[in-house]
């Protein structure tokens, strides 16, 4: 295990543009929010809890692409899906590091992403925490569509038209959760919810994933 | 029936079925039919199965976390030094030659518990000396209890070979 999680975190390290490219999207998206948009700073609207995770989904979907395309390239897929001794894990550990370099780094920005907004700061905290709990859930189901569209050469818009539905939940559970917390409310029933999702995901996802490149390799 | 110690030489034309044939043996194809059982095999495709972003010790790493055994350097390195890649042992793939790659890729066979390898064209982008070389390791893993289902344009140079030759369409009966 520890070998997998090395290599894709070498790999991760190796190539920072998967991992910066997709964060200053998210900025330059909510700066450009910010300023055409001055109410943003409304938390309690659910427009801005809306927008904001639209624009997480969207941030995602840009690293998903690659999630395995190098792999595929280079015909070490093969040899994953040959080699695997354990498969969940190996999926598993690349889905991890992609969330290490999507969900969670962005989540590590939400105080700057606040303050571009103007958001106060007791709303920032419960934000960390939504992310934390809804952002696996995107790396997790979006691998599945990664795995589905790794043999196209241009699978961007196919994956999207997969993905974002599989999305929808986190979407409405997480945009709940923000606009509650800014309302001074409990969000423990849209995050439990969420939770739900992230939790099931994390059972579903790798075995489904798995199956998906298996397809996409016999395909080749 | 592809036995310990045996060495089967695959030829026939383009669109034969060799590639074919050798990826439904790794289990890459499931919607062939036929009779066969297959075991654990080391399975080497027309490109080189590296990560190019690792260096050939840390592909091997990876494999051997693949395969749920921790990587014995010092064998990874005596590989890599027969191989003549020991100058290159921490250099990213990405950067190394084809034939590199390629003898990067074969070092993973040589560290590999699977006894059975299956080799698409595995002396594309070798030079003179590396294919001589392939062919002694081919030689010496077959002379050791190992098997080798190889397919290939260029005639192995192994004891004891069989060559099956394939022409389309084909049915196999391994």
């Amino acid at each position: 295990m520890k070998a997998l999680l090395q290599r894709e975190l070498i790999a991760t390290l190796r190539t920072p543009g998967s991992v910066t490219n997709p964060l200053g999207f998210l900025l330059l998206s909510l700066l450009l929010f910010a300023v055409v948009d001055p109410s943003a700073k409304d938390a309690q609207n659910g427009y801005l809890s809306g927008i904001f995770w639209v624009l997480i989904l969207l941030t995602n979907m840009l690293s998903l692409d690659a999630m395995f395309r190098r792999d595929y390239d280079s015909g070490a897929l093969e040899q994953m899906l040959i080699s695997a001794h354990m498969p969940f894990v190996a999926v598993l550990m690349r889905i991890f590091v992609h969330w290490l370099g999507s969900g969670l780094l962005m989540t590590l920005f939400v105080p700057l992403f606040g303050l571009l907004l103007g958001l106060d700061g007791e709303v920032v905290l419960p934000i960390m925490l939504v992310m934390v709990v809804g952002t696996p859930a995107l790396s997790l189901l979006g691998s599945i569509g990664a795995a589905l569209t790794v043999g196209f050469s241009r699978g961007g818009a196919i994956l999207a038209l997969l993905i974002l539905p599989l999305f929808l939940p986190v979407l409405i559970f997480g945009s709940a959760c923000i606009s509650t917390a800014a309302s001074g409310l409990s969000f423990a029933a849209p995050m439990t919810w969420l939770a739900l999702v992230s939790s099931s995901s994390l059972l579903l996802a790798p075995w489904a994933t798995w199956a998906a490149l298996k397809i996409s390799v016999e395909m080749q | 029936m592809v036995a310990a110690g045996d060495c089967v030489e695959l030829v026939g034309p383009n669109g034969s079925g060799k590639s074919t044939l050798l990826r439904t043996l790794a289990g890459l194809h499931s919607q062939y039919r036929g009779d066969f059982n297959r075991v654990e095999s080391v399975y080497q495709g027309h490109r080189f199965g590296l990560d190019e972003l690792l260096s050939p010790l840390e592909n091997l790493a990876w494999f051997a976390g693949l395969q749920g055994q921790q990587l014995d350097r010092h064998h990874a390195l005596e590989a890599l030094e027969r191989l003549g890649l020991l100058a290159e042992a921490h250099t990213a793939c990405h950067r190394l030659s084809a034939g590199q790659q390629r003898r990067a890729a074969i070092a993973r066979w040589l560290l590999a518990a699977p006894s059975l390898w299956l080799l698409d064209e595995p002396f594309n982008a070798l030079d003179v000396q590396s294919q001589t070389l392939l062919n002694e390791l081919l030689q010496e893993h077959c002379k050791a209890g190992g098997a080798v289902v190889c397919a290939t344009h260029l005639k192995l140079q192994v004891e004891g070979k069989v060559t099956l030759g394939l022409e389309p369409p084909v049915e196999f009966s391994l």
